[in-house]
């Protein structure tokens, strides 16, 4: 199963990932990091396919693919 | 499990200055992973301008030095003259590069220095509170520009791809945006052509980012991807204005 990995304290919330996935896996929470920002997360990891488009258009660089080999 | 997307080595791992969405990030996070790419990490030098582009110092691994405001062609041109070896980037807004630095960059530009100067066009003067610059667009409220900007009084936008393409110096000059992934893969190729137009010797290569300001414009940062797509690009097209 591919998944992502978003590091909490570099997302600033700027939604780009949330927007740009095509299969809905990442959303956001009531929670903030130390910055103050409610950072993404990815709520439906099941569906992800690896297709590592939220990771190119993140800004800050937050977000890391894995896929099997 | 094997990683297929990693933050560029070339990042430090901290949180960088920039706003929430701003495409700064995006265009040093596209210089990193081209310089990874190309392998050029341990020889290129960068030079910044002054303006929220003085950020990347915090963030990016290179070796940098800061200038005043809008002479980082002329510093840029005199380390590759003393370090010909040393791949030298230059990283700019549009108020240090279109405004006050005008005369460096097009001197620059004029003799053909082998350097790569990356253009962030964002259509205001961003870290001083969003006042007009030169490529702000007509009709656009800044702080200097309360009623928009009005041809009669503030001029018209200046494009610089266009003008510095009229000159004999220049090598590579591309425009390029970050607003979805195939504009990013695209700026990629255009960043990693340029510095390879450098490597090769061939002599000033640009790149300039159509890029945002969402606390500035006033959008969210969503919005102000729209806002480019909508405005920003038809007043500033995409594309390669010279590769030779």
């Amino acid at each position: 199963m591919p998944k992502i990995e978003i590091e909490s304290e570099f997302c600033k919330g700027c939604l780009f990932c949330v927007e740009a996935c095509p299969k809905d896996v990442i959303g956001t929470t009531s929670a903030v990091n130390d910055k103050g920002y409610q950072y993404a997360v990815p709520v439906h990891q099941e569906n992800c396919i690896g297709c590592s488009i939220c990771a190119i258009i993140c800004p800050d660089a937050a977000i890391e693919v894995y896929k099997e080999d | 499990m094997k990683k297929v997307y990693s933050r560029p080595i070339g990042l430090h791992r901290n949180i960088n200055g920039y706003c929430p969405g701003c495409l700064h990030s995006a265009a040093g996070k596209i210089i990193m992973s081209a310089l990874e790419e190309l392998n050029l990490l341990e020889k290129t030098a960068m030079v910044d301008g002054v303006g929220c582009c003085a950020n990347n110092n915090n963030y990016m691994d290179l070796d940098a030095i800061g200038t005043p405001h809008g002479r980082a062609c002329a510093t840029a041109s005199a380390i590759k003259r003393c370090s010909p070896e040393t791949i030298v980037i230059t990283y700019q807004g549009d108020g240090d590069l279109a405004s006050i630095g005008l005369a460096e960059t097009m001197m620059a530009a004029n003799r053909g220095d082998n350097i790569t100067v990356f253009f962030i066009n964002n259509a205001n003067y961003g870290m001083t509170g969003g006042q007009m610059a030169p490529t702000t667009l007509l009709d656009m409220k800044t702080t200097t520009t309360p009623f928009g900007r009005n041809p009669e009084e503030h001029g018209y936008p200046m494009d610089m791809c266009k003008v510095l393409s009229t000159l004999k110096g220049p090598s590579y000059i591309a425009r390029v945006t970050c607003t979805d992934v195939p504009n990013v893969r695209k700026a990629k190729e255009a960043v990693k052509e340029a510095l390879q137009h450098q490597v090769d010797g061939k002599g000033f290569s640009m790149v300039e980012f159509v890029s945002n300001c969402p606390t500035n414009w006033g959008l969210t940062p969503l919005e102000s991807l729209k806002f480019i797509k909508e405005h920003m690009l038809a007043e500033y097209p995409l594309g390669v204005y010279r590769n030779l």
